[in-house]
Order: structure tokens, then C-alpha cells, then sequence
């Protein structure tokens, strides 16, 4: 029936299709397999949270579990302002990208999922155009233009090509999620008394938000993620970002490594993705397949 | 017997009509003006910010430029990309690439199988194996990319005894780099390929299981042939991020021991020797080979999924 | 009052498309109407003109007096019960039968209460807090019926509601249906594809195709007084057939044999030889041998050979081949039966086939020869060119068929 949830149908696209409950199947090897698929996604992280919680001297000891704990790492970069500047450019930045990105892929995927004009497929192709580009092929052009306009090493340098390249990817998983709607709610609600905007407000946006909010953590993972744009677009910590950032630490000495401190920051910056991805789960994986099953 | 009028299939404005002469109604009208209104932003932006700095770019590519020589600023037309072309370097660029870009997606491509088979078919601890396998999705590269760095890393990481780094040989340093990208990505493509596998319907399996197929000829009689819109997307996305790879590359190795990828020459010309005119060259290579790419599949998925296709 | 009316309205698309052509129809208050005939035929673009969803190209339409072309489907105050129930699927059962009374600003616990006795009406009470995704289709329904009658509208109007549930319920349904409707008197408004439906349910019905009204009439007196093929073919479970026949003063030249005309057509058709298609619904043949002395004056008998036999017990159906007869007739035939949605499997054969339903204590059986007798009062004829009936009786009675009737609609 078609006035079943949206999220419900995006969720069934992403595999949760059951095949009956066979006693079989909860054998020790699928017991087995869960266990290893959960180690392979967590041991490069179990490893640089190891690193982290190192005090400097065992750095180098090779070993896997720390033989000493220590937060050395994480007060270092705490105090000694290499990390706490790139921490709030990155926050910003994702955060002012994202919406602007959402507001402006929302009301495209709208009118594509929703009207007819001249030109509709030509936008979509253009966005899975757009998603392919090598974003190295613009940074040198990026990197003079920003140098003539003012905008290099800005938040507005960064938060321009962030936008550009996240639009394509929310403009698909949104008129994705748009497309399930049953627009006859619509009608029904004319029907029932409603003028346009109470229709829209009362009986589109409540079906349209899932999806908006599900776009918008692929698009904040996405800004989140950078580097090509953050190395070439700044030279200062005024707006680099975390990834970048890293890539410029040293350590505590001119001597040693910034290892520790690198993995510390590390852990730093995926803690939000982990309670994210946590939370969120179910709709980031519907957001994903269902905007790519469309190509 | 007569006919009255043609039978009227209600063909209603919202479906994209057919090519007759139509005369548009005063709401068809609006429609469209706020249906353009209403992408116009979302379009600009794209291409204002990757059209512009592109053409760019090809102006960039074909003059000698350098911005440590600032005044030595000519037309030197195609000598930038005659000399890149036959550059030995160039080549073991695009051989590094190459090889990069085809293991690690013929890896991730059968590994992501595996896994989206498990996933589809496993009951118990569905969820938890679906969110650990968005950790590496979501994960910065940068991140993931130090992470396997430290790891292979002498004293740091407890893995290696061996007696030369690893990311000190070329070889090794592009095993390292390719198991990287495969641990990061792996989980994406078989969130792809889950999807896809969803879509074959039961009822093939089933007929199949009956007329006597195991499990293997299923997976290669049935599964694969019907999931092959979700094959090529999955595999035309990753073949164009893995071309463009860079931010493991860069963490890793620098280019170092010859391990450069087009995006890290790209990197290195224009912001490392500031060699504008060069580095937009290659910028410009890198740029058509993905169209190239990109076309080829599209060609190839177009003309196969003719056959196939129905509107989902 | 709550009547509506049509007046030569029409749809026409921007690429030239006619769905509705010039429709006439006058629904009195409290009556219930069906629009029904094959899909396409443009009943259910003629109920959403009424409703305010499409707009109207041409024509008038009124309800209670005033014209309504130009007014939204909020300012109609008609409710409509959509084919997919478009139920809000973010809103409970109570949140969905409250939405148009919230909208129209009416005082929270007034509205409550008006949702409670809706609820009570259709037996929703113990299902007011769930979301519709926790609902069958059968209560989903009911629900979209809930929101429909607790506005008081002018009018309801129904697009297929029944279509999406299963036979048992569907049937179920319908007399809940008739049931509301004549509980609360409201004008009503069915459009449907199902001619049982249409014959159960409606006080008159209207029959559709390609856009042009064909008949609008009672039931019963589609059923016996059909104004032309498609009419005739519509109407009527088993369909009415339909065999190619000569007229020869004031005999008719069957393919099973030559049967005399009763005395009230001959004096209507004339002495002249014409072709015509001959129409018997297979209620007006019977097992000759089971017919009454005094009855079977009003027919005739014929030998025919019985082909298949389904007895069902309250029924009997025997099916027996026919002669086709020249191309001509075929092809109007053969698009009538196109658009009625019956299969003909032996287009290539020189036979046809015919059912009828005999008395079930009748003893005729399979591959044998049977006397079979047809009631000749009863019988249609059609003009093989326009599909007019030839013995279509105009009825008496004023106000009993306020339609257009075409006289060339094939």
C-alpha cells in the first residue's frame, strides 16, 4: 500500500529482507563471522586508541596493549593550542557547510522528486557528474583564485568547495527519500480542507525530515572528512582543519614524535563519528544504499 | 464501427508527457518557472565552483608557469603536457595508480561480496555487524591512513621485525597503501552490493535450488547476473575514487619510493614547486582520464542494462 | 441541499487527450451514484473534476446551486475516499479522522467528540491511538471513511475504495457502505470498475467509455433496457452474448437456426433484410425439456451441442459453440470484447462460444446434443454498425434516465 512510512520502504531496500528463521543458521560460524567482521572494523581504531593512551617513552615499544596508561597525550594537545584551533575550524566548518548544503539540495530534490520542468535529468547527471570529479584538478586554480579574492586560509575558502562537492551526494539521497513519499497525502489533505503551505506543513515536512536528517549526516561526514581542500586552502591554523592539522603536528620536542599526540587527536575527532554511527545506524545505511541503488 | 475520440491514456503533465505539440497550461507554466527556481542554486553552485576553476585549469595547463619565477610567465601551449607524457616518472605514476586502483577494487569488490552475502543472510547480530561496518565508512581517511602507518612503522608498531620498514620500499609500501584503502572502503562497497543483492527475488533462488544448483553455481547463475546494475555502480564508484586516491598516499608515503599517484604528482607540481603550469597539466590528465573512465562504464552499463531494465 | 450537477463538462489535456467528452449528469441530494466502466474510460478523472482536483476545461459544475469550476477542493467541503486510503502515516488513527476538523479550527474537545462517534459509526474505538502502518487494509479503509464522514460534508465521493481489498472483505464492505450512506443521506458519489459493485450499491448508475456517458440509469433498468452494445456487454455477470445475425421479415437468421421475431419488434424493425447482432444474456435460455407448456410460446427452441458443463450447485452453466459468422461483425466484436476484458482463445477457429445458465436440475451433459430453449421476448438487437440497440425502449417514467445518450458511441 502506498501510505506505508517512507523510512519504512528506504529501510527495506537496505537488505533487511528476512529470510525465515532457520535454527541452522545461528550455528557457531555465523557466530563466528559476526565476531570477525566486528574485529576487522575496530582494530585500526582499538590501535590508535592504544597509541594514545601511551605515555611518550613507550611509544616506541611495539606493544599492542599499553603497558602504562597515561592522558599525557590528550592534555598536550589540549594545552598547547596545536589542536584545539583545527578542532573548532572543523566543527564550524562542517557545521555551516551542512546546512547549507541540505537547504539548498532540499528544495532541489523537491522539484525533482515532486515537479516537472525542463532540464530535470540534466541536473541529476550533472550532480553524478560533479561527484566524480578529482578535486585536485580545481585546487590550483582554487588555491590563486582564493589568494586574489581574500578567501585563502578563511572559513568561507573552505566551506565554498565543501559545499559544491557534498551537494551531488545530498541531491541524490534526497530525492531518493523524496521520491517514496506518497505525494496523494497531498491531495487529501486539499481535500480535507488544508491551503498548500498547511498541506506542506502539516503533512510533507513531518514525512520529508527522516530523510533531511539522514542526508545531513552523510553530508557532515563528508565535510568532516577533507583533507585535499584543507592542505591546499590554508596555511595557518586559522581555518585548517583536524585532518590537515595532523599532518602538522610535532611532538612535545623537535626530537620526537608527534606520534602519540596524533593519535590522541585522533581519537579525538572519531568519537563523534562512533556515537554517531551508533545512534543512527539504521538511517545511515538506508540514506546510503538507497541513494546509490538509484545510479 | 466508428471510433469517437482517440482512447484518452491519461497521460498527466507530471509524468514528462510525449513529444507532441503541447500547449502548455498557465500551471504547467508555473511549474516549471518554480521547478528551475528551486535547483538554480544547487546548480550554480556545482558548477560555477567546478566549471570556472576547471577551465581554469586547462588555461593554467597550457603555460609556463611558476610562481616562485612569477615574471617568467608565457604560452608554452602543449610543452607542459609533451613533457609530463614523456616522463618515465609520469608513467610509473599512472602504473602506480593503476595498480592501486585495480587490486584494491577487485579486492573490496570480492571481499564486499562476501560480506553482503554474509549480512544478507545472517539473522543474528545483524545490527551490531551493520554499525561496525560504517566505522571505517565514517572514519576519516587521514585518520584510518596514520593508523596503518603507525602500525608498520618500526618500534611504533609491534607488527614488523622485519628488517627494512616497509614504507620504505616500493613494493611493500604499495601493499601497505592498498590494504588501507581496502579496510576503509570495504564496508561501503558491500553496503552497495547488499542492496543490490536485496533485489534479486527469492523465487530464482529457490527455482534454481530445485533444479538442482549449489551454492556456488547460484551465486554465479543467478545472484551476479541479476545484481549487475548495483556490480557496475558500486564498481564505476570506487574505480573513480580509488584513481583520485590521495589523502593515504600523502599521510603515508608522500609520494615517497616512488609511490606517487596522480593526485599526489597533481599535489606535488602545484603546491609543493608551485609549478602551476605543469601541475595544471596534470591536473587536466587526471581529469580526462576520469571522464574516460567514467564514459566507458556508462557505455557499457547503458547498452547491458537495456536489456535489463525496469523502472524501480 | 447537496445536489450536483454536470453540464457539458469535459477534460482535455494539453497534448490534445480528451478523458471526459461533454458529460451531462444531475445527482440529486441523498442520492447515491455510480460512475462505473472500464479502466481508462475517464470515471475516475470525472470524480476528481467534482472533487476540485483536476480543473475542468468546459462545462458547469454546481453544487447546491453554486457554481464550484473555479473553487479549491477546500472551499467544496466534499470529503473524498482515496483508492490508496492516503492516510497520514505520521498521525494516529485519531490525529488522521481529526485532521480536517483541526483545520478547520474547531474547538479541541468538540472535535474529540465529533472523532469519537466516527469512530464508534465505523467501530474504529479500540484502534484510535495506533499509526496506520499497524492497520489491515480493511480497517485502514475505515478509517479513510472515518475522516470522510465526520466533516458532515456536502457530499462523499468514493475512488475504488474496495479494489484493494481482498473478496470476502470487499463484500463486507460494500454493505457497510450502502449502510452509511443511507444512515446519514448524504449525496454520494462511487466511482468503480466492479459492475457488481455498481449494480448492489447505487440508486442509479452511470456508465462511462472513452470519456462519453453511455447510459444513466437504475440498475434495473440497465440491466433490462441496455442502450447499446457496450452498455449491454458491461452489465451483467455472466456478460451478455453476443452473436451476429441476419434479419429477414421478420425472421431471424441465427447461426443455431432461424428463429421467428416476436410481434412488438417487428412492427419496429420493418420487413427489410438487415444484419443485425443479436444480444441473450444466458439467464434467458433454459433446458427445453425443464420449460413450462405455457411459457414456451414466448421463445423458440433449437438443437445445440453442449460443449462443457459447470454445475455449481444453485447453477448450471453449459457452454456451447456457435458458428461464427463474417468478418464484419468480428471486429467491432472482438475491440467490444477488448474492452471489456474477455479473452476470445479460438479467434482463429470458425466457432464461437455462448454460455448459458440452465435450471441445475437439468440433465444435459457434456459432448452431447440438447434441445435448449431461449426466451425471445428478451432478446437485444443491435445496429452492427453504431452499436445502438435497435429494441431499446424509452423509459416513461420522467427523471428516470437523466443521461446523455449518444447515438454513435462504439
Amino acid at each position: 500500500m502506498a501510505t506505508i512510512a517512507a523510512t519504512g520502504s528506504a529501510r527495506r531496500a537496505a537488505g533487511t529482507r528476512e529470510i525465515p528463521m532457520d535454527k541452522r543458521k545461528i550455528s557457531p560460524l555465523w557466530i563466528l563471522g559476526s565476531i570477525l567482521i566486528v574485529l576487522y572494523a575496530i582494530i585500526p581504531i582499538l590501535w590508535i586508541l592504544s597509541l594514545s593512551l601511551k605515555p611518550q617513552s613507550d611509544v616506541t615499544d611495539g606493544a599492542i596493549i599499553p603497558k602504562h596508561f597515561s592522558w599525557v597525550n590528550y592534555s598536550t594537545i589540549f594545552n598547547t593550542g596545536v589542536f584545539v584551533r583545527p578542532l573548532i575550524n572543523s566543527i564550524g566548518i562542517a557545521i555551516i557547510s551542512t546546512v547549507i548544503a541540505i537547504v539548498l539540495a532540499t528544495l532541489a530534490a523537491y522539484a525533482i522528486a515532486r515537479l516537472n520542468f525542463p532540464g530535470k535529468k540534466l541536473v541529476l547527471s550533472t550532480a553524478l557528474a560533479i561527484a566524480m570529479f578529482p578535486p585536485i584538478s580545481i585546487v590550483g586554480p582554487l588555491f590563486n583564485m582564493w589568494r586574489s579574492l581574500g578567501l585563502y586560509d578563511t572559513w568561507p575558502g573552505l566551506i565554498i568547495p565543501y559545499m559544491t562537492f557534498a551537494l551531488p551526494m545530498a541531491i541524490w539521497v534526497l530525492s531518493a527519500f523524496f521520491r517514496q513519499i506518497p505525494w496523494e497525502l497531498e491531495q487529501a489533505a486539499s481535500v480535507d480542507g488544508a491551503t498548500p503551505f498547511q498541506a506542506f506543513r502539516k503533512v510533507i515536512v513531518p514525512l520529508a525530515a527522516p530523510g533531511v536528517f539522514t542526508a545531513a549526516i552523510l553530508v557532515f561526514f563528508f565535510c568532516w572528512n577533507d583533507f585535499v581542500f584543507s592542505i591546499t586552502l590554508t596555511s595557518t591554523n586559522r581555518s585548517r582543519t583536524v585532518p590537515a592539522a595532523l599532518n602538522f603536528f610535532t611532538g612535545s620536542s623537535q626530537f620526537s614524535q608527534p606520534t602519540g599526540a596524533i593519535a590522541a587527536a585522533a581519537i579525538v575527532v572519531t568519537v563523534p563519528i562512533v556515537i554517531m554511527v551508533l545512534i543512527f545506524q539504521r538511517r545511515i545505511v538506508a540514506g546510503l544504499t538507497s541513494g546509490a541503488v538509484k545510479g | 464501427m466508428t471510433t469517437v475520440a482517440e482512447t484518452p491514456t491519461s497521460t498527466s503533465p507530471a509524468s514528462g508527457g510525449h513529444r507532441r505539440r503541447s500547449i502548455l497550461t498557465d500551471r504547467d507554466k508555473a511549474e516549471r518557472r518554480l521547478g528551475i527556481r528551486l535547483v538554480a542554486p544547487a546548480v550554480v553552485i556545482m558548477v560555477a565552483v567546478t566549471v570556472y576553476p576547471i577551465g581554469y585549469s586547462i588555461w593554467l595547463s597550457l603555460q609556463k608557469y611558476n610562481l616562485r619565477f612569477p615574471h617568467d610567465r608565457s604560452y608554452n601551449w602543449f610543452e607542459n603536457y609533451g613533457k609530463i607524457l614523456s616522463s618515465t616518472r609520469f608513467w610509473q605514476t599512472m602504473g602506480n595508480t593503476f595498480i592501486i586502483v585495480v587490486i584494491s577494487v577487485v579486492i573490496e569488490l570480492i571481499l564486499g561480496m562476501a560480506l553482503a552475502l554474509f549480512m544478507h543472510r545472517a539473522i543474528f547480530g545483524r545490527n551490531i555487524v551493520r554499525t561496525a561496518i560504517l566505522l571505517p565508512y565514517g572514519i576519516i581517511t587521514v585518520v584510518s591512513a596514520f593508523a596503518f602507518k603507525f602500525a608498520v612503522t618500526p618500534n611504533i608498531g609491534g607488527f614488523w621485525h622485519v628488517t627494512s620498514p616497509p614504507l620504505s620500499n616500493h613494493t611493500t609500501s604499495l601493499f601497505v597503501i592498498i590494504l588501507t584503502e581496502v579496510w576503509k572502503t570495504t564496508p561501503f562497497m558491500s553496503l552497495l552490493l547488499l542492496a543490490g543483492l536485496a533485489t534479486v527475488p527469492n523465487d530464482y533462488l529457490e527455482a534454481a535450488k530445485v533444479d538442482g544448483a549449489n551454492a556456488w553455481q547460484r551465486l554465479w547463475r543467478v545472484i551476479l547476473p541479476n545484481m549487475r546494475a548495483a556490480l557496475l555502480v558500486a564498481v564505476l564508484f570506487r574505480t573513480l575514487d580509488a584513481v583520485r586516491i590521495f589523502d593515504t598516499v600523502f599521510i603515508q608515503t608522500r609520494g615517497a619510493n616512488n609511490t606517487q599517484t596522480l593526485s599526489q604528482l597533481g599535489y606535488n607540481q602545484l603546491i609543493s614547486q608551485l609549478n602551476l603550469g605543469l601541475g595544471s597539466a596534470v591536473s587536466v590528465i587526471l581529469f580526462i582520464l576520469v571522464i574516460i573512465i567514467a564514459f566507458i562504464f556508462v557505455k557499457g552499463f547503458r547498452t547491458d542494462l537495456g536489456q535489463v531494465r525496469g523502472e524501480r | 441541499m447537496s445536489e450536483i450537477t454536470l453540464k457539458g463538462v469535459s477534460k482535455r489535456y494539453a497534448d490534445g487527450t480528451v478523458a471526459v467528452d461533454n458529460v451531462d449528469l444531475d445527482i440529486a441530494d441523498g442520492e447515491f451514484v455510480i460512475l462505473v466502466g472500464p479502466s481508462g474510460c475517464g470515471k475516475s478523472t470525472l470524480l476528481r473534476m467534482i472533487v476540485g482536483l483536476e480543473d475542468i476545461s468546459s462545462g458547469d459544475l454546481t453544487i447546491g446551486g453554486k457554481r464550484v469550476n473555479e473553487a479549491g477542493p477546500k472551499d467544496r467541503n466534499l470529503a473524498m475516499v482515496f483508492q490508496n486510503y492516503a492516510l497520514y502515516p505520521h498521525l494516529s488513527v485519531r490525529e488522521n479522522i481529526a485532521f480536517p476538523l483541526r483545520l478547520a479550527k474547531i474547538d479541541k474537545a468538540k472535535a474529540d467528540s465529533m472523532v469519537d462517534e466516527a469512530a464508534r459509526t465505523l467501530e474504529l474505538t479500540e484502534l484510535l491511538d495506533r499509526k496506520p502502518a499497524a492497520l489491515s487494509g480493511g480497517q485502514r479503509q475505515r478509517v479513510a471513511m472515518g475522516r470522510a464522514i465526520v466533516r458532515e460534508p456536502n457530499a462523499f465521493l468514493f475512488d475504488e475504495p474496495l479494489s484493494n481489498l481482498d473478496a470476502k472483505l470487499r463484500v463486507q464492505m460494500r454493505t457497510e457502505i450502502s449502510r452509511l450512506q443511507k444512515r446519514f443521506g448524504t449525496t454520494t458519489v462511487y466511482v468503480t470498475h466492479d459492475q457488481t459493485e455498481a449494480m448492489t450499491l447505487g440508486d442509479r448508475v452511470a456508465v462511462l467509455r472513452k470519456g462519453i456517458l453511455q447510459q444513466v440509469a437504475s440498475p434495473r433498468e440497465l440491466y433490462n433496457n441496455p442502450i447499446n452494445l457496450f452498455v449491454a456487454g458491461f452489465i451483467g455477470s455472466p456478460s451478455m452474448n453476443f452473436l451476429p445475425a441476419t434479419l429477414k421479415a421478420g425472421k431471424l437468421d441465427l447461426p443455431f437456426g432461424e428463429i421467428p421475431l416476436p410481434e412488438e419488434f417487428v412492427s419496429r424493425l420493418g420487413q427489410d433484410e438487415k444484419p443485425v447482432i443479436v444480444g441473450i444474456r444466458p439467464e434467458d435460455f433454459e433446458d427445453a425439456a425443464l420449460v413450462e407448456e405455457r411459457d414456451k410460446g414466448r421463445g423458440s427452441t433449437f438443437p445445440a451441442r453442449i460443449d462443457v458443463v459447470e454445475w455449481m450447485g444453485s447453477e448450471l452453466f453449459v457452454y456451447l459453440p456457435v458458428p461464427r459468422g463474417d468478418r464484419q461483425h468480428q471486429a467491432g466484436l472482438a475491440e467490444l470484447a477488448r474492452e471489456l476484458d474477455q479473452e476470445d482463445l479460438h479467434s482463429d477457429s470458425d466457432e464461437s462460444q455462448i454460455v448459458a445458465r440452465l435450471n441445475p436440475a437439468s440433465r444435459v451433459s457434456e459432448g452431447e446434443e440438447a434441445e435448449l430453449w431461449v426466451d425471445t421476448t428478451r432478446l437485444h438487437l443491435f445496429d452492427p454498425e453504431t452499436g445502438d440497440s435497435l429494441t431499446y425502449q424509452e423509459p416513461e417514467a420522467a427523471g428516470q434516465s437523466t443521461g446523455q445518450q449518444t447515438p454513435s458511441a462504439s
